[in-house]
Formats: C-alpha cells, structure tokens, sequence
C-alpha cells in the first residue's frame, strides 16, 4: 500500500500548489485592481485614515481635513464654502473625489500618488503618520472673491489669468453649491443632496468656466478673425473694409445685419479698428470670408482652440466646425454659427495678445507641499504657442484699447489704467436672450491680468443685454482686484 | 513496506520540546504584536495567556513523554501553532468588533482548545493502540452516517451561511460532518482492509486499466450517492467533496487500482453536474464562484477578495487591517483575514505548516506496519488535506465556496475538538509505528496484517 501513499501525498502537493497559485493571483497579480474597484470599502477607509491634504488659496485652507469621532476618523471641510465649490470640488465617501482639484489630484492629496512613494517609504521606516500632499493653488483671493461678488446671482462664469504665466487668479461659475454637503458623514443627507443638486436645471455642479455644455463666443470672436487678418499681411489696423448695415451672404437668401441697425462708417466703409470698436458684424463677416476657412481656423487652433488641457482638471475643447462653406464662415468670424468655446479659452486669446502673442499653459496649481512643508512640485510657466506675432499682438492691443477707450466696452475703464478688451453679445437659441460677454486684459502696455466674462441669457438685464453693460462691469471688478484698486 | 532501521530509534521528543516552545513563542509574539497596533499597549493578560498556552502545551508534552514516547515529534507543535495563531486573529477580531475579553469569541475558543486538547489526552491515554478501532468498524459506519444525516433531522438541524450542516441543541451549535469525517475514515479503514483484496484483483483490463467487476463498484456508488445527498441536501460542496473525496483516495490506497480514482472523479463531476442542473441552490453558488462581483448576490466572496488584495506581499501587519469588514471573518474566510494582515508570505507560511502536517501523517501512513493503521493514517491525513483545499479553493476561487472551516485556525468548537482527535490519533499511530518492534504492546492484532483471513472471490 505504499506506493499509493507516496501517489496521494503527490495529489496533496498538488492541491497545495493549485492554493499557492490562487492566493499568489489574488495577493499579488490581481491586487491593484481589486483595491481600485469602486465598492472597495477598505481602500475608502484607508484614505480617510489618512489625513487629506488641504487645498490652499494665500496660504489659507479652502478645503482640509478635521478629525472626528467617528469611524471616517478625517471630515473633510470646506471654510469658504460656494465660494471656491468649482476649484475645490467635493470629497466625498459616498461618492468618491470629484468636481475640482478634490478629483484631479486626489491621487496627491490621499496621499498615494508615486510622486510620494519615497517620502512613503521613509514615513513607514520612521514611523511617521502618512498624510497627504498639500496644494497650493495660483488663486487671488480678491480677485476670486470680487468676480464671485460681480457676478452675483447670473448664471454665467468668469476666468482671470495672469497673462505672463498662465496662473489662473480667478475662477468662478455659477451657480456654486457647497461641497460640504457632499462630504458629510451623514449618508442620508449626502444622498439626498447629491439628488436635489443632480436634478438642480441650473446644473449647480457644473463648472461653467472650463466644462459644461460651451457657448458660442460672440463678437469677442472678433479678435480672432482681426488676428488672422492682420498675420496674414494684406491687412493693417488701418486698412479700409466694406462695412455696410447688412452684408449679403453668398449661397444663401440669409443676410449678416449689424446690431445697431446701421452702417459701420460713412459709404458703407470703415477700418479694422473702427469695425472691432463698435463691433460691425458686416466688416468682420466680409473680413472673415477673405481670410478663407483653413487661415481662420489654424488662427482659432494657434491660441488653443481644440488643445485638450488639463489645469489640473480636464477642459472641454473649444472648436470650430471643420467644415465651413462661405455664408458659414462669415457667421464664425463673429463668433456665431457652430463655434463653441469655454470661458478658459476666451480669457487664454486675451491673454495671449497681452503677452506679445505667446499663450502660456494655463495652471491652478502653484505649489505641491508634504505635511512637514517640503516642496514636492513646483509647476513652471510654459509655452504653449505663438498664436500671433508680437507686432500684430501690438496692433491688437491698440485696436482693444479703442474698443475700452471709446467704443461697446467704456463700462470697462479703470481711470488712471489703460484697458483692452472686446465685448460680446452671443445669439445661442431663439427666443432666449443673449449671452452677454467681456474679454480683455490690463493694464495694456504692462499686463498683469486677463480676463474673460460670460453672463447667460444677459444675467439679469435679459434682452437689454450686450456684453458691454452686463459683462464690462464684472470684468473691470475682477482686474481692478488683481490691480489691487 | 518500509525497512525496519537496525538502529535504536530515538523518540525524538527533545526536538518536539524545543519546537513547541518556538511555535509558543510566535503565538505570544503575534498576540504583542495585536496588543501593540491596536491601543499601543502590551496586552493587559499577557503573562497568564501566554503561561496558560505554555502550560497547556507542555502539559500535552509530557503525557505524550509518557504515553506515546515515539510519535511523530513535528505534529504538536504544527497544531499548537495554528491553533494558538487562530486564537490571536479571533482575538483581534473581537477587538475590531468591540467585544470585551470576557465575552469574546477569542475566550470562548480558548476554553474549546482546552477541552479539545483534554480530549486528545484522553483519546491518547486510553487508545494504547490503533487497532483497537478496527472492532469498530460497524458501528463507527452507524455513527458516522448517523452525524452525517443529523443536520437534515428537523428540529435540530440550523441552515448556516446557506449551508445545512450545523445542528443545534440548546445554546450550543455543531457540526456533526466534523466528527464524521474521523468515524467515517475508521469505518473505510477497518472495512477497505477486509474486502481491499476482491476490490483490487478481480476486473477487466479495458484501454490499460483494469476495471472492476460490476459487482464490486457497490461500496462506491453508496458512498458517491451519499455524497450527492449531502450536495443537495445539506447544500454543502465542500461537505460533499470531502466525504466522496476521503472515500475515493483510500480506495485508492487499499487497492492500488488507479481506474478507481478515474471511476471516482467521473461519477463525482457528473453527479455534481447534474446537481447544477437540477438545483437553484448549486447554480447560484457556481454564479458567485464565477463572477464575485456581479450584482444582484451575495458579497462574500468578494469582501474576501478585497481582504487579500489590501494584504499584498507583506500585509498591513496584525491589528492594522480591517478584516472585521469580511462576513464570517473568524470562521469560514479566517484565511482571508490572515492573508489581509499577515500578506501573500503569511498565507504562504500558512499552507506550508498544512501540508507539514499532512505529510507528516502520510508519513506515519507509510511508516505504520498494519494495512488498518496505514488506511487510517492515510485517511485522515489526506482529509485534512481536502479540507484546506476545500475551504482556501473556495475563497480564492478555485473552487465554489462552502460552508466549512479552516482545521485548528477557524472560530468553531466541533472543529477544534475533531481536528485535535484526529491528531490525537496520527499521534497515536505513529508512535506505534516508530517503536522498536519488540516494544509494541500485544493488540487485538499482533503480527500486524492479518495475513490468515481468507479472500472470498466469489
């Protein structure tokens, strides 16, 4: 019997080895994604044990971790409340990090990115308490608060960026909601506002500024189709255009009218600066049709349109149809038909004029901090194009300033600052007012801030809005904050 | 059979001490270690758990000193160390689930490791030799089928984590199929070794194999529909598996036919097969075996996975993970728990003292001079064997889970007491094996195999 004995402790072996396999697979082979999945309620409860990372604005928290009594052991807090919702985003157990940089760079804040996996290593050997990575964000204070104030109770969105850099100072969209709500303890009522801001038809968690469903830019698109007119040499700011009160659009029974009713100069003729001053449509569409479909658009691609950036949270691309016939390209050259774009993208043409032609990599991030301060990253400006050259960069700007000066943005002056800028007044459906809109930078010859204004529906003007009424006068708040005025 | 050494064995009962002490050690090392992450603190009844385990151990120690001189050295301390880590992840548990010392499962299992282990002594003390069984054989085929049919008796039997194969009688629970598995392993000894002779001569030799005369393949077919009723009825794989399993490998080992195994395994898989078809109950455990995660069904499966997966390599450490967060985390998924504090090495170390341990009893299976000792040892060695397998296999994933635990690591009183009697007799058999032939005491037996029965082969 005992050649069977030494057979079956062979099928012992064998069995034993089919465990090893299995537990080997799970432990090992299979681990990361079985700790990723989202009902994974050990890995939810390791980054709570955890201490988050705040989000700083000035060196004041926006978003940190207090500790509690109960099982979560960290609630995460939200000190300024609607105010910075859109950047914060929400921190959530029920569901998840989202929203803002909460979501973007959980992986920082948890505490569990690779860029922490030495400073890991040694908090395990010395027996240090993990906690995660601290972030500092490029946000003017003032200037968020005063652009949040402006803007008040209109739906709408405003971005300020500092030309030079691509530091974001300000970002605001609206309607806000408190991400404290979200990150409660309380399950019962996270869900139930999770639901009520879910079925909330202002959609109070989308961010306006950078995602959300885009809009059609206007007349601030102006400044596009001026740029690629003037890059492409046949055209100065000086030069004489066709501006009648209503263009006649080939191919098509459709005409282009002005706004005002009227004709944009005297013999139905005006120049590029008096065209972009009181923003005559009929200039810019015949203007646009000159251009040709493939200058305009690589001109709108060369300041970012289409780029898919990521601040760090993910900004929908702004685009322009890639098809274009004649009558089409004469409405995108004033910002209409199908050209959509996110406020970002706005502010990021300004900025681009104001700093020489160069558009810079838009960031919120300035500085990542461990818990004992050491500085981990520290994002640097960075180039992300030339959309013009600095001489038509210069032209431009003379060419905003006279729109500030004397022409639809004088709601837009600072006394004592020279301002450019470009007004908008957007058609986006029938029967529903237009979106109101502002773009432009100051001080002019020495830029510290750019800025982009987007009101929906005209805010609280309604069908009296145009851009200049609505949208100037948040802009102005907003550069006078940075301008510390 | 193995050549009898011309040198004097030696009893080997120093390496046992000194072993037992180590496994001691660790126990007490790990129960620091739970005292240390969890309150920073040294348990508060350090000193008299680990003296009383130490006592316990050593007490167990001695009468095998005295009464089993040549039994297998490894065997105690193999068991005291799993028990006594079982008995430290369960206390760590009652800590996570915030029950106090003096109510916890942790005091509880104590208290049937203690009894257990009396019972182990007694079972050494007055079995002076294995054979002494094989009068039994009968009536351990009444009992053994007798506790195997007790949990389907209304009344007493309880439906537990959707299997039934608990009894209950008054406040206290059970599961007979523990007790079965030894009486039941005594049973096929005592009577493979009569008939193993017609079993294994008479046949035909079809493609190789030499087959069995239809006539012979009765015992195999009354335990394989056993084994099926206990599929369907107690709604147990594992249950089921083990008993058919057991059953087949000593067949196996009594008539060194290899064609039974091949017979075995064909009528198990179809018998299951068909179980699957026919019964709502098996198909949902084969749908969790094959996709934990799906919705619409039970989560355990895959609370278990995520356990291990949050252990890794290396593990959180012992009272750092969350293992309260698994179901039946002190019985039926205790592996898991280990594999999340402990890691993949853990785990590993782990299976190794299991399959020390059922080497260790194959070993006295081959060591053991009578065809019953050896059945036996064999036997029940090898259920351990299937147990693990049944019960890690359902865990990870290799096999659908079942309702039974894991040998000496596992919360639950009838498998302590069991497992530790079924130790008690590897010990036994393997001290009778390893003794010096002119010191084996006269048995019911004396020259070992009865060599002068006659082999009716009809």
């Amino acid at each position: 019997m005992n050649s069977p004995i030494r057979r079956l402790s062979t099928v012992v072996a064998m069995l034993f080895t089919a465990l090893l396999i299995s537990t080997t697979y799970i432990q090992f082979v299979q681990a990361k994604s079985l700790q990723d999945r989202p009902e994974n309620r050990r890995t939810l409860l390791a980054n709570y044990a955890r201490e988050r990372g705040q989000i700083l604005v000035g060196g004041k928290p926006v978003a940190k971790s207090t500790a509690t009594d109960d099982e979560l052991k960290w609630l995460r807090t939200y000190p300024q409340g609607e105010l910075y919702s859109h950047l914060t985003g929400y921190y959530s157990f029920t569901y998840g990090a989202g929203g803002g940089i909460e979501g973007a760079e959980n992986d920082l804040l948890s505490g569990s990115s690779d860029k922490l996996f030495y400073r890991r290593v040694s908090d395990i050997l010395t027996g240090k308490e993990q906690t995660g990575a601290s972030i500092e964000l490029t946000i003017n204070a003032k200037a968020q608060a005063a652009a949040d104030k402006a803007l008040g109770n209109q739906r709408g969105a405003v971005v300020a960026i500092d030309p030079t850099t691509g530091e974001i100072l300000a970002l605001v969209s609206h309607p806000a909601y408190d991400p404290a709500s979200l990150s409660s303890h309380d399950t019962d009522k996270v869900v139930a506002a999770w639901k009520r801001l879910n079925a909330d038809s202002t959609q109070p968690m989308v961010d306006r500024a950078i995602a959300g469903n885009l809009y059609p830019p206007g007349s601030t698109f102006k400044v596009v189709t001026a740029a690629a007119a003037l890059e492409s040499g046949k055209y100065t700011e000086e030069s004489v255009i066709p501006g009648p009160a209503v263009l006649d659009l080939p191919q098509t029974d459709d005409d282009l009218p002005n706004d005002f009713r009227g004709s944009c100069g005297a013999n139905n003729k005006t120049t590029l600066t008096h065209a972009l001053e009181i923003s005559c449509n009929t200039a810019f569409g015949w203007l646009g049709m000159q251009v040709g479909a493939d200058d305009f658009r690589a001109q709108a691609a060369k300041f970012g349109m289409g780029d898919r950036l990521q601040i760090p949270m993910s900004v929908t691309p702004s685009s322009v149809p890639a098809e274009l016939d004649q009558p089409q390209l004469a409405q995108s050259a004033i910002g209409q038909y199908d050209v959509r774009v996110t406020p970002l993208q706005v502010a990021m043409i300004s900025a681009a004029i104001a700093n020489n032609g160069v558009v810079m990599r838009p960031h919120l991030v300035k500085k990542v901090t461990s818990s004992d301060l050491e500085v981990i990253d520290e994002p640097q400006p960075e180039q992300l194009s030339q959309a013009v050259s600095a001489d038509t960069a210069a032209a431009l700007t003379r060419m905003m300033e006279a729109v500030v000066k004397s022409g639809t943005g004088r709601a837009a002056q600072i006394s004592g600052i020279d301002v450019a800028g470009k007004t908008g007044t957007a058609q986006h459906a029938k029967g529903k007012p237009p979106h109101a809109w502002f773009t432009g930078f100051a001080p002019s010859n020495d830029p510290k801030v750019a800025v982009a204004v987007v009101v929906e529906d005209g805010g609280n003007a309604g069908n009296e809005a145009a851009g200049g009424r609505v949208a100037a006068p948040i802009a102005k708040a907003v550069m006078e904050a940075v301008l510390g005025r | 059979m193995t050549t009898v050494s011309s040198v004097a064995p030696r009893t080997r009962r120093n390496v046992e001490l000194v072993l037992l002490l180590l496994a001691v050690a660790i126990v007490v090392l790990a129960y620091v270690n739970v005292g240390l992450s969890v309150s920073g603190a040294f348990p508060p009844g350090l000193v008299t758990h680990g003296t009383g385990l130490l006592a316990i151990s050593l007490a167990f120690h001695l009468l095998l000193r005295w009464k089993a001189a040549y039994a297998d050295p490894l065997l105690l301390p193999i068991v005291t160390l799993l028990n006594g880590l079982g008995l430290v992840m369960i206390h760590r548990l009652d800590i996570a689930e915030g029950r106090d010392i003096t109510e916890g499962l942790a005091l509880r299992q104590l208290t049937w490791s203690a009894l257990a282990v009396a019972i182990a002594a007694v079972v050494l003390w007055f079995l002076r030799d294995h054979r002494m069984l094989r009068r039994y054989t009968f009536t351990a085929a009444v009992v053994g089928f007798g506790l195997l049919i007790l949990p389907l008796l209304p009344g007493i039997g309880r439906t537990v984590n959707g299997s039934r194969i608990w009894i209950g009688l008054g406040p206290f629970t059970f599961q007979p199929g523990e007790v079965a598995k030894i009486v039941l392993a005594v049973f096929f000894a005592g009577y493979l070794v009569q008939t193993r002779d017609a079993l294994s001569l008479a046949g035909r030799k079809v493609l190789g194999f030499t087959f069995p005369r239809g006539r012979d393949l009765g015992p195999i077919i009354v335990a394989w529909v056993l084994s099926l009723l206990v599929l369907v009825f107690e709604k147990d794989l594992g249950s089921s598996l083990l008993l058919f399993g057991l059953f087949v490998s000593m067949l196996y080992v009594a008539t060194e036919r290899t064609s039974w195994i091949a017979i075995g395994m064909t009528l198990f898989c179809a018998g299951a097969y068909v179980a699957y078809l026919a019964f709502g109950h098996v198909q949902a455990r084969v749908h969790l075996w094959l996709d934990p995660f799906a919705p619409d069904q039970s989560d355990q499966v895959a609370k278990g996975l995520m356990g291990m997966a949050a252990g890794g390599l290396l593990g959180t450490g012992l009272g750092r993970g969350r293992p309260d967060l698994t179901y039946f985390a002190e019985s039926d998924f205790i592996f898991p728990s280990f594999g999340e504090e402990l890691g993949l090495v853990g785990l590993f170390a782990l299976l190794v003292l299991y399959v020390l341990l059922v080497e260790r009893g194959l070993r006295t299976a081959l060591g053991v001079r009578d065809g019953f000792g050896k059945l036996l040892a064999s036997g029940l060695a090898f259920s351990v064997a299937l147990q693990c397998f049944v019960v890690v296999g359902g865990v990870t994933r290799v096999i659908p889970l079942t309702g039974l635990t894991m040998p000496f690591l596992s919360y639950g009183g009838s498998s302590l007491l069991a497992n530790w009697s079924l130790v008690a007799l590897l010990l036994r058999i393997s001290d009778v094996a390893r003794r010096p032939v002119e010191e084996v005491r006269t048995g019911p037996s004396p020259s070992g195999e009865a060599k002068t029965e006659v082999v009716a082969i009809r």
